[in-house]
Formats: C-alpha cells, sequence, structure tokens
C-alpha cells in the first residue's frame, strides 16, 4: 500500500499483521516509524496508523487508542502506543496505565522529536515560537491553514498567530523542497523562521527499546 | 445564516427587526452591518446598554450556543467576535456618559509560558458586555504579576485561561500563592481553556471552571452574587 499523507491524515493505517509487536501511533509519524523500521531492520514490529486528523480533536484520541488497542491485541504479544499525551492532559497515560501498555513519554512530538529534555529546557524562551515537522509543513494546509479558516478568512491570521514570533521547522530529514515550503508557511503567518534538524529525536530510543524488548519473541 | 440576495436595508426596519438582524449579521461575522446598526439604534434613542444586551450579547450568546453545540466553529466565532467588539467601540464610550449597571470587577489574563488569549479575550469581552468591569493582563502572566494586579484593583474575580497541557498547571503555582498569602478567600477564582474539565478546576482549588465565554458570565455572575450576599448577612 503506497503511504500517501492525505491517507494518513484521513483515514491511518492498518496493521500488516505481521509481527510480534503492534505499533498504534498517530499518521503523523507513519514515515518516521517506517524509516526507522527499514533502517534498523524490525520485521518484528507491526505498525498501525489512527488518522492524523485526531489531532484537531486531542479528545478523540483516547478513546480511538483504547478502540485499537482492544481490537488487535490478542494478535500480538504486546502492544505499544506511539504518541505522546499529545492534548490529551494526562488522560491518553491513564488510559495506557489502564491498559497495560507503554507509550512515548513528553507533551506531544514536538518534544520528543527535539528530545524531551531539550525542548522541556528551552519552555521559558520559546514559548513563541510556532513547531511544524516533515509531516505539518507537508500537511501544512490540511492541519493549520483550513482547519483554523485562513482559507476563507485570511484577515484572522493575527487574531490566531499575533503572539507568535517565529516558525521552527524541527526538520526529521534533509529535504531542501521541504525547507522552502517551510518558510514559505511561516511567511503565509507572518512569521520569522527557523530551520532546526532534530533527526528522529526520542522517537528512534524508544522504538529501539521496545523493539530490543521483544526481539527475543521472534 | 442569511443567505437572501435582497438587500436589507438596516434603516428601514423596525426596531425588533433590526435586533433579530443584527442577531444574524453577528452570527455572520458582518462588521461593517453591526456598526451600522449600532449607530440605528442609538440614533432611535436606545439606550446603550439596551443596544449593549439586547442586540449584541444576546446576539454572541446564540452564537456561543451553537459553538458548543458543534454548529459554528472557531472561525466563525473569531468574525462574530470581531463584529462585536466593533459594535462594543462605539458603545464604550456612551455607556460610560450614560451608565449602566456593574456587575463587578474581575482581572483576567493567560498563565505563564502561554500566549494563546482567542478564548480570554472572548471571555473579557463577554464579561464587559454582562456589565463587569475587565481589567485584562493578557499573556504570559507570572504568579508576581496576577497578585499585583489583585493588589491594585481589589477585583471580585480572578479569571485565568491556558490553552497547553504544559501550562495550564501553572494555575495552581497561581491559587497556592494566594493561598499562602491568605489571600485566596478575598477572589472569586474561575480557570478556562481547551484542556481543562470540571475536575482540573476542583483540583487545583478554583472555584469553578468555565468551558466557554457564555458559561463564564452566568458562572461570574452566580459567584458574584453569592458573594454579595454573603457580605450583606
Amino acid at each position: 500500500m503506497r503511504l500517501d499523507d492525505r491517507t494518513l491524515t484521513e483515514e491511518g493505517l492498518a496493521p500488516a499483521r505481521a509481527g510480534r509487536v503492534l505499533l498504534i501511533a498517530c499518521g503523523a509519524l507513519a514515515h518516521e516509524i517506517l524509516a526507522l523500521k527499514r533502517a534498523n531492520g524490525w520485521e518484528h514490529l507491526d505498525l498501525q496508523c489512527l488518522p492524523a486528523k485526531l489531532h484537531l480533536w486531542p479528545d478523540r484520541i483516547v478513546t480511538a487508542v483504547e478502540e485499537a488497542v482492544r481490537t488487535h491485541r490478542a494478535g500480538y504479544d504486546e502492544v505499544f502506543v506511539v504518541y505522546a499525551d499529545c492534548g490529551t492532559g494526562g488522560a491518553l497515560q491513564e488510559k495506557c496505565l489502564e491498559l497495560g501498555v507503554g507509550m512515548v513519554e513528553g507533551p506531544h512530538c514536538y518534544s520528543f522529536f527535539e528530545g524531551n529534555a531539550a525542548f522541556a529546557a528551552t519552555a521559558e524562551t520559546e514559548f513563541t515560537a510556532f513547531y511544524l515537522t516533515d509531516f505539518l509543513v507537508r500537511q501544512f494546509d490540511a492541519f493549520v491553514w483550513r482547519p483554523m479558516g485562513l482559507d476563507r478568512h485570511p484577515e484572522l491570521r493575527d487574531m490566531y498567530f499575533g503572539n507568535y514570533t517565529k516558525l521552527v521547522y524541527q526538520a526529521q530529514t534533509e529535504d531542501p523542497a521541504l525547507d522552502l515550503k517551510a518558510a514559505e508557511c511561516a511567511a503565509r503567518l507572518g512569521l520569522a523562521y527557523e530551520r532546526r534538524f532534530t533527526g528522529y529525536g526520542d522517537l528512534a530510543p524508544v522504538l529501539a527499546g521496545v523493539a530490543e524488548g521483544f526481539s527475543g519473541a521472534e | 445564516m442569511a443567505d437572501d440576495n435582497d438587500e436589507i436595508i438596516l434603516s428601514e426596519l423596525s426596531d425588533d427587526e433590526l435586533v433579530l438582524q443584527m442577531h444574524d449579521d453577528l452570527y455572520d461575522g458582518m462588521k461593517e452591518e453591526i456598526e451600522e446598526g449600532v449607530n440605528i439604534l442609538i440614533a432611535r434613542g436606545w439606550t446603550p446598554y439596551d443596544v449593549l444586551t439586547k442586540a449584541l450579547v444576546a446576539g454572541m450568546t446564540i452564537v456561543g450556543a451553537d459553538f458548543r453545540d458543534g454548529i459554528l466553529f472557531v472561525p466563525e466565532v473569531l468574525l462574530a467576535a470581531n463584529a462585536m467588539k466593533a459594535g462594543m467601540f462605539i458603545l464604550k464610550p456612551l455607556l460610560v456618559e450614560t451608565g449602566a449597571p456593574r456587575m463587578g470587577k474581575m482581572v483576567i489574563g493567560t498563565v505563564k509560558g502561554d500566549i494563546h488569549d482567542i478564548g480570554k479575550n472572548l471571555v473579557a469581552m463577554m464579561m464587559e458586555g454582562a456589565g463587569f468591569e475587565v481589567l485584562d493582563l493578557g499573556i504570559n502572566n507570572s504568579v508576581e504579576k496576577y497578585i499585583e494586579a489583585l493588589e491594585a484593583e481589589k477585583p471580585d474575580i480572578l479569571g485565568m485561561s491556558a490553552l497547553l497541557t504544559t501550562t495550564m498547571p501553572y494555575m495552581k503555582v497561581v491559587i497556592d500563592t494566594l493561598k499562602e498569602k491568605g489571600m485566596r478567600e478575598d477572589y472569586i477564582v474561575l480557570v478556562g481553556g481547551a484542556p481543562l474539565n470540571e475536575e482540573f478546576g476542583k483540583a487545583i482549588g478554583a472555584d469553578a471552571y468555565c468551558r466557554d465565554a457564555a458559561v463564564a458570565v452566568e458562572t461570574a455572575k452566580v459567584y458574584v452574587a453569592r458573594k454579595h450576599n454573603q457580605l450583606s448577612a
């Protein structure tokens, strides 16, 4: 199945039903997780993605994750949730504890891509930054411009973004075209632009831990 | 809402028709029409307070209810708020001149580390519309700034807002500091913001969590009335 961003945004990705460990992830992380899987040969990890658009209504994330865990857990030795708190105010963590599954630490993907410790260290000085990842740069219109009504009412821009000072593009990959697009996004929002290469940040060691923890189950 | 092709001449409408039309125009975020409607009603001898409450606040209450019910979304609410703000801009100096019932005073601000102010601005505007005097501290407020404002302004209500799960715990820092200073009981503390809920409000020791601007106004009225009753008992 070809992984296009629109499908990841709207529908997510069904598990291949191959492997002993199921990762239940946000669609916005699919490319990064599959890249890590390929690079490390984690054949025993299967991936299911929930629609990335759930982020537009964080309260729906917990229900969707719970449903996915309950639907699929019997077919795997282990399930791991590849979401951070993601605006659920601790509710996702509570649910994962209740279900007995692990999840990624941190408030959101901007934090774990940058590294939770590094991100927390900049909290005092960078709270006027608006962040985009590779996925969000590609899907800027679907996740930012259109849901905020800026396609229909550009005059609202400064009501949303007037207190921000810069757009930080947290780059997971080296891609000049995305860099250009992110700079355009910053200009559309009237913000200064900064590109910051993060790679996969904490996601890589977290998934390595999951993969290694269950490699013996192969 | 209004989708007629026939142009409506506001000045030709009766008062009742005009007020209903203004509710529609507010709903549709039509700033110029709201300004025109406000000026017409004032010219017809309406008190600024009646224009504010019957045309603007009542219209915005419909917007708030439809937002709560998922019929309207944030962009539409912002457009409506902009239209109401334009109407209030005309009315504010007139309200000062003519006097209007004062419901109480509120100090409001977004907490430290948080720059989001859309909801907070809406609450401030609706509170003003309901007759509260509002001192808006803006965004990124430290506990020191809140306390300084409370001591200087002696409001009835402290309102705190946060949009981020990472910043909302700061509300507890403010409330705990008020307790330490023996000031907590002097104020009604209302909290709000997208990631909050009633449980969180209770856990941090706020008087109430308000899910939207309309609820904030109603909650404020109830608590202020209760406070005044206690004082006069």
